[in-house]
């Protein structure tokens, strides 16, 4: 499938692809979203890649092996989960920091809960192109 | 307190995480042993715990049950994770010799890892909806664990394998959904209670067949074991170690809990059929191992039959009956595990597992020979080993509710599993080898036979010493199966019951700390 057309509008379209999944993954706490639709949007910019490209091309742009990626993002939301321990609350205790807080003002609420989507946001991103990956290069 | 029973499933998750990043240097399978070891600490600290209060629970992210997530431990589940982490770290240290550099590159140990925490979860958890989740970890994990290599004969056992236990998974959670239409809840100790207000217990009825059914499949008992030796003789001797001693096993503890905790309300019913169940699965078992010749193929078929054992325990549902399905899951764990891995060094140094075609074992490996003789004996119910034990308590169980004819099924039963047993040692052992040489120990590099023997002589070890000193054993299945029997202390700890109403409704930050 490499034509001129699909080549020049996946250009385009992976960069937009890649940016609204990261849209996705931040808004997804108190709006429809998150990080498992935030990987499953960003795979398939990396798919629409390899398909006009092919998969070699798209291992290098992905630059780490999607299995680590994924891997890594299961590290990263137990160290989520894990966080909690500092504060010694339960297991998975969402800890929230308030940056820039003032009296008035809620300021930026970060929390262990976004760490945990950004996790699953790679773990979907990683295992989801290992599948579509493996599956193109089969002979 | 929620950090007891969160760490023994932690630990393996984040070993899988990185021993996963160092899959192509030899670091990644130390890594793995590393990680077991601290599993099995972490296990044996709840274990501490248990002892000291009798049941353990814990909501996940501090969320108050029954709406979060439970995690509890009562003796039944303490001693389960302790023998999960046992049989992990056997296990990671024998697929230092086992497993070859190409398995370790694919992702073994990370596979491992995450089955033995879906397996620990699974024993954990007091949640039905997150009991199915682990048990979707579990078959992902096992699904690779089960392909790793990509043989044509690991496909076709991997599309088997995973086929039956999609089907058993749905019946599960249809069974959860329908359950939760029921009840409004699915926290196991709160439908404890909630189950005996259902105005139509024979819907009820329906659904604790089905989840039978759905556990039955895991747990392959009689008619729905065909899955189990159509896939187990495939994979390595370290994964079909670990999955023989551990994932059916995980089924007959979802009975057992399920079945005590939850679906007693027709036990007339339900423990009728798990009778008729325990009986044939046990004799059905038993006869498919007879017709095979394959080290691995029998070894199969007679952890069917051992099932039945254990599901006897249940369906009698005494007190001493519950003894026996204790005591005999832990022994059962011990001796299959290693079993299976004595089969694979008999077949690293005889070149197959065919009985046929191997021979003189005794001969060349007299200390495998031992090794093997212990947990066969075990199986098969030899005093003093604690095989013994465990049928001893399970018969005198059936004789005392005058069940004569299942008592004498499970004697008769015993008396077959010998057969077997001395048909593996006769051929395998006795018999000179066809190729006419003497396979020994001796052909193994000196690093390969140490990780590969090490796990077997303790579990052996392990074996006599339960048989030997059988009564710390026995009295802790005794208390198990008065917890079972009676779960009151199990549903006052995760509900809290003794904690003041408001603080049950309140929202998690206006919670007191627990204190379990």
């Amino acid at each position: 499938m490499s034509s001129l057309i699909v080549r020049a509008a996946t250009r385009l379209m992976v960069a937009l692809l890649l940016m609204f999944s990261i849209y996705m993954l931040l808004r997804g706490h108190n709006e429809p979203g998150g990080g498992f639709i935030g990987g499953l949007i960003g795979a398939s910019g990396f798919v629409l890649y390899a398909m006009a490209h092919g998969s070699a091309e798209a291992r290098t742009a992905l630059r780490i092996d999607p299995l680590d990626i994924a891997m890594s993002g299961l590290g990263i939301a137990l160290f989520a989960g894990v966080a909690s321990l500092f504060d010694g609350d339960a297991f998975f205790t969402g800890q929230w920091m308030f940056l820039g807080a003032t009296e008035t003002e809620k300021g930026l609420p970060l929390s262990t809960v976004l760490i945990f989507d950004v996790g699953v946001y790679l773990v979907v991103l990683g295992s989801i192109l290992a599948m579509v990956l493996a599956l193109e290069e089969e002979v | 307190m929620s950090w007891y029973l969160a760490t023994p499933i932690i630990l393996p998750f984040a070993t899988a995480v990185l021993a996963f990043l160092f899959r192509n240097t030899p670091e990644g399978r130390y890594i793995s042993v590393a990680g077991s070891i601290g599993t099995l600490i972490a296990a044996v600290i709840l274990m501490g715990q248990v002892l000291d209060q009798g049941v353990v629970a814990a909501q996940m992210g501090g969320w108050p049950a029954p709406f979060g997530i439970t995690l509890v431990a009562d003796y039944l589940s303490a001693v389960m994770v302790v023998i999960t982490a046992i049989t992990g770290l056997a296990v990671a240290v024998y697929s230092i010799g086992d497993i070859t550099e190409r398995m370790d590159q694919l992702g073994f140990h990370a596979l491992f890892q995450v089955l033995i925490a879906g397996v620990t979860g699974a024993f954990l958890t007091g949640d039905l909806f997150n009991l199915y989740v682990w048990f979707e970890v579990m078959l992902i994990s096992s699904f690779g664990l089960l392909v790793l290599g990509g043989s044509k004969q690991q496909l076709d056992a991997g599309i088997k394998y995973v086929t039956l236990n999609l089907i058993s998974t749905i019946l599960f959670l249809s069974g959860i959904g329908l359950l939760y239409g029921m009840t409004g809840t699915l926290n196991m100790a709160d439908l404890a209670g909630s189950v005996d207000r259902i105005q139509d217990q024979g819907t009820l009825t329906v659904i604790a067949t089905m989840f039978l059914i759905g556990f039955g499949v895991k747990a392959a008992v009689f008619p729905l074991f065909f899955w189990l030796p159509a896939s187990y003789h495939t994979p390595s001797f370290a994964v079909s170690a670990v999955f023989a001693g551990l994932l059916t096993k995980v089924g007959v503890y979802a009975l057992i809990r399920m079945f005590t905790l939850v679906f007693d309300t027709d036990v007339a019913f339900t423990h009728t059929l798990l009778l008729w169940i325990a009986g044939f699965t046990m004799v059905t078992g038993v006869l498919g191992a007879a017709a095979q010749t394959d080290f691995r193929k029998i070894l199969s078929f007679h952890i069917v039959s051992q099932i039945g054992y254990m599901v006897l325990g249940l369906a009698l549902f005494t007190p001493l009956a519950l003894v026996g399905a204790v005591f005999y899951l832990v022994h059962h764990i011990i001796v299959k595990a290693n079993l299976f891995l004595i089969a694979g060094v008999a077949q690293r140094i005889s070149g197959s597992t065919e009985l046929g075609a191997i021979g003189g074992l005794y001969k060349g490996a007299p200390f495998l020979a031992l090794l093997f003789l212990i947990p066969a004996f075990s199986l098969a119910g030899f005093p003093p080993l604690s095989g013994f034990w465990a049928k001893y308590v399970l018969v005198k169980a059936a004789l005392e509710v005058e069940g004569w004819i299942i008592a004498g099924v499970a004697l008769a039963v015993g008396l077959l599993t010998i057969y077997s047993m001395t048909k593996i040692w006769g051929q395998a052992f006795w018999k000179p080898h066809p190729e006419g040489y003497v396979p020994t120990l001796a052909t193994l590099p000196a690093g390969q036979k140490l990780a590969l023997m090490t796990p077997i002589t303790a579990l052996a070890i392990m074996t006599v010493l339960i048989g030997v000193f059988p009564q710390p054993f026995v009295s802790f299945a005794e208390t198990s199966a008065a917890q079972l029997l009676d779960p009151t202390l199990y549903i006052e700890t995760v509900l809290r019951l003794n904690a003041p109403l408001d603080a049950i409704t309140a929202p998690a930050t206006a919670l007191p700390e627990v204190t379990q």
